[in-house]
């Protein structure tokens, strides 16, 4: 009997191997926590885009009561420009302050890049040396945060806000953070 | 091309290429699941025509797939845009060899390879199995059409390679930068041929369970397909290594990444099926054991494809993945791996092994380096999924990188490096293993000149340097001292000695070369993994940096042009003691299509060490005008590391053309010849 109890060793560990990769199938690796969830949001100030219009964006825009969004995109980022049109489509929504950081982008790229995609940004920063992204935890761009009208950073979003991402990751956590004010 | 504007209505020659191949992979899914069933059925009855229609359908299956496959490459060779592959990996302006690369660097794509491969070896089973007993031949086909029957279902549902696109894009997409590249052309061609070569032994494996009997004619039959796999594992692990070491510009040369052990795992496993396969042909025993080996060969290939094709682990290889397809092929290895485990469970038990064996015997020997390799490959699995158990578990998100593997890996190895000069020395049965090791006496001087040499050499580097160049001499000569001994040198005159080298069967010249190889891989991998001395600095034309004992000159960067890329290429001028060394040439490129930049290390090789120079973006902090930042690496003996890897291919390439392998099974089964002859 113990005899063939070892020959069933091997069938029960792979069950219990492929139980954990049936868990892992339902977990997104590229989904990594930040560490700044429920942080207040960094202190920074960034000038505007070289030749753009508007006085940049600073954390002191974050405080001024309102959910916020940012979005960090750049012009050097294809994902950026697939998710592009939904960010605008979000900034006219008007449920959120929606700023755009640009990151280590050309301001002369940048520009042409929202004269021709559309710059529905309330304010845009442009952090060039990418200082203002390490602050803030920026580890491949597009990120997104969203941060509450006391300043705090609330929730991050990593990659493109494509397909449904907007309907169902970003705009229930601005629903609820305007419902627990 | 030729000015021609694709639709996809006309009927013309080349547009139904996609429809031909989709359809041919369509009818290759047919006459899988013939030759899943017939024969299998047949063999449980014993009906000679049921079992006989497995040898025609595998060959079938085979051009069906082949068809399939020339569709495809045609598909790329002509830049059909029409098809959604094509026009999402190809670009007309790719030189040729990466739009005929392009068909497997893509998903899609490589699994068509994938099951072209596995119909490659079907087919070569049914043509030169005649002498295999015809219910073996007959189950281990159907095993194999069972395992192609998943791949063909995974491909047609999940996966079409063939998928048409509308409208149809003026050009392509073009293929990931990083995998146009000679050396990424071969690498997953030749994985493939490693992974699904496994699948061999596993379907004599599952054949030999159902029939209730192993014995050495199976381990005769299965040994050589196991090396041949193993042979295109060792040398595709040895292309990506040697691709990761010039391509992505880190000096590095293995990473431990998750795709990286996916396909070390496998050949750990198949290392030690290859030598217990051995103990089950000589000795008779070990069958249970080497049975699950070759189970669990090929369940770590197919959990590799699992783990690279799935996306449940992040990794430097950025493929494409979706949920849709993880789901499939869990379902699939969960049939495959569990299916042939519970028949395991179930039929292990009734195998009986007649060969006895003291601990201190060749056979003892062997099962030590079968129990290292296996531990090794758990522990290598365990770091690996380690990151997505813990996720699981809920124990948030780690990364488990090179300090665990190395720290957990060597020091399981370095034992069986020590036996693995002692082993071939022992006796079958018994032996006495005092006298294999006062034989080993030059082994052991090699090593002591070597651990003084390396010493004296870098007195400052860390101890493992030390004790992996003494290990390297101990196997070496440790080898060349079996080989020795085997012809009698110097116990019987010269000539005579040389008379018997050259009687050596082929198979024990593989043994050698293997373990020779094996020295030599460790030589490299002991220099750049310990010594490796590397220096990163900004530099305008003029700078120099010395790195061990080299000065590097800076002398500016220009631009090139390449065919479907721009580059800036450095020149850099190495002398040594005033004198020129060799002018590198590293390039950084930016492709056309996507952006993306790519490195190319300008490297110069020497057994001593390689000279490896990077140049990465310009810099203008230092407002030096031409300043660019540089990478430059001294990687000692790093060249050992690709010989060694290339020794132990010839080795085995050398066994499998030893007359043994092509006879096949011995010539006391004359009943199965019979039975061949009547058919």
């Amino acid at each position: 009997m113990r005899g063939r109890l070892i020959f069933l060793l091997p069938l029960l560990l792979f069950l219990v191997l492929a139980g954990y990769l049936a868990l892992g199938l339902t977990m997104d690796p590229k989904k990594i926590p930040s560490a700044l969830i429920d942080k207040p949001a960094p202190a920074f100030e960034l000038p505007p885009i070289d030749g753009l219009p508007g006085s940049g964006f600073s954390a002191a825009d974050l405080k001024k009561g309102g959910v916020s969004v940012v979005n960090v995109f750049a012009s050097w980022c294809v994902p950026c420009r697939a998710e592009h049109p939904e960010v605008n489509k979000l900034a006219q929504m008007g449920v959120a302050n929606v700023y755009g950081l640009n990151y280590k982008d050309d301001p002369e790229a940048a520009k042409a890049w929202l004269a021709k995609l559309g710059n529905a940004y309330t304010a845009v920063g442009a952090d060039r040396s990418g200082r203002a992204g390490i602050d803030w935890g920026v580890y491949g761009v597009p990120e997104t945060f969203i941060v509450d009208g006391r300043g705090r950073i609330r929730y991050k979003h990593v990659g493109p806000i494509v397909g449904d991402k907007l309907v169902k990751d970003i705009l229930p956590v601005i629903e609820k953070l305007k419902a627990a004010k | 091309m030729e000015g021609r504007r694709p639709c996809p209505g006309q009927a013309g020659g080349r547009q139904v290429s996609a429809e031909l191949g989709h359809f041919a992979l369509a009818l290759a899914l047919c006459v899988a699941s013939v030759q899943a069933t017939l024969p299998l059925i047949g063999a449980y009855r014993n009906n000679p025509s049921w079992m006989a229609a497995g040898q025609p359908a595998a060959i079938m299956q085979f051009l069906l797939v082949a068809l399939a496959f020339g569709c495809l490459t045609h598909l790329y060779v002509t830049s059909d845009f029409s098809v959604l592959n094509v026009a999402s990996n190809s670009h007309t302006d790719k030189p040729l060899l990466y739009k005929i690369s392009g068909v497997w660097g893509n998903h899609e794509g490589s699994m068509l390879l994938w099951v072209l491969i596995l119909a490659v070896f079907g087919s070569a089973v049914a043509l030169f199995g005649r002498n295999l007993p015809p219910s073996l031949k007959a189950r281990v086909l159907g095993v194999q059409a069972l395992i192609a029957i998943g791949f063909y279902l995974f491909i047609l549902f999940t996966s079409n390679p063939f998928e048409r696109l509308f409208p149809v894009p003026v050009n392509g997409r073009d293929l990931n930068p990083l995998l146009q590249d000679p050396g990424l052309a071969f690498h997953p061609p030749m994985l493939y041929l490693g992974y699904v070569g496994f699948s061999m032994a596993f379907s004599f494996a599952i054949a030999a369970l159902i029939e209730g009997r192993v014995d050495a004619a199976w381990a005769r039959w299965v040994r050589p397909w196991t090396l041949a796999a193993w042979s295109f594992l060792t040398a595709g692990i040895g292309l990506g290594s040697w691709w990761a070491y010039y391509e992505l510009g880190w000096g590095g040369w293995w990473y431990w990444d998750p795709v990286e052990n996916a396909s070390f795992i496998p050949w750990l496993a198949g290392t030690a099926l290859l030598h217990s396969a051995t103990v089950v042909e000589k000795r008779d025993t070990l069958k249970g054991w080497t049975i699950l080996l070759a189970i669990i060969t090929f369940s770590m290939s197919l959990l590799g494809t699992f783990l690279v094709r799935s996306g449940v682990l992040t990794s430097v290889h950025a493929f494409a993945t979706d949920p849709t397809r993880g789901v499939f092929i869990l379902v699939l290895l969960i049939i495959v791996i569990g299916g042939s485990l519970a028949l395991y469970a179930w039929r292990g038990p009734q195998l009986i092994s007649t060969g006895l064996f003291q601990p201190i015997s060749r056979e003892g020997a062997l099962l030590f380096n079968n129990l290292v390799m296996a531990t090794a490959a758990a522990v290598v699995l365990l770091g690996t999924l380690y990151p997505l158990l813990l996720d699981a578990m809920g124990g948030g998100k780690i990364s488990v990188g090179p300090p665990f593997f190395n720290a957990v890996f060597i020091p399981i190895m370095l034992p069986m490096i020590a036996i693995m000069a002692l082993g071939p020395l022992l006796n079958w049965k018994r032996s006495d293993w005092r006298a294999a090791v006062q034989r080993l006496w030059p082994a052991f001087l090699a090593a002591l000149i070597a651990a003084v040499a390396a010493w004296s050499w870098v007195a400052d580097g860390p101890f493992l340097g030390i004790v992996g160049l003494a290990l390297a001499a101990w196997l070496g000569v440790g080898t060349l001292v079996e080989l020795a001994e085997r012809v009698r040198l110097g116990r019987e005159p010269l000539a005579q000695s040389l008379s018997r080298l050259r009687r050596q069967p082929r198979a024990s010249w593989g043994m050698t070369l293997g373990h020779i190889g094996l020295a030599v891989a460790i030589v490299g991998m002991t220099g750049a993994g310990t010594w490796v001395k590397e220096s990163i600095q900004v530099m305008a034309p003029g700078d120099t940096v010395t790195v061990a004992g080299y000065e590097f000159r800076f002398d500016g960067a220009k631009p090139v042009n390449g065919p479907n890329y721009a580059a800036t290429r450095g020149h850099f001028t190495v002398t040594k003691n005033g004198k020129v060394v060799v002018l590198l040439d590293p390039e950084k490129r930016v492709y056309n299509v996507s952006g993306q930049p790519t490195t190319e290390a300008g490297i110069h090789a020497t057994l001593l060490g390689d000279l490896y120079a990077v140049i990465g973006d310009a810099d203008a902090t230092t407002g030096k005008p031409g300043a660019f930042v540089t990478r430059i690496y001294f990687n000692p003996l790093v060249a050992w590391m690709w010989v060694g890897i290339l020794i132990m291919v010839a080795g085995s390439a050398v066994s499998l053309t030893d007359r043994r392998h092509r006879i096949g099974a011995p010539a006391k089964r004359p009943a199965a010849e019979a039975v061949q002859g009547a058919d």
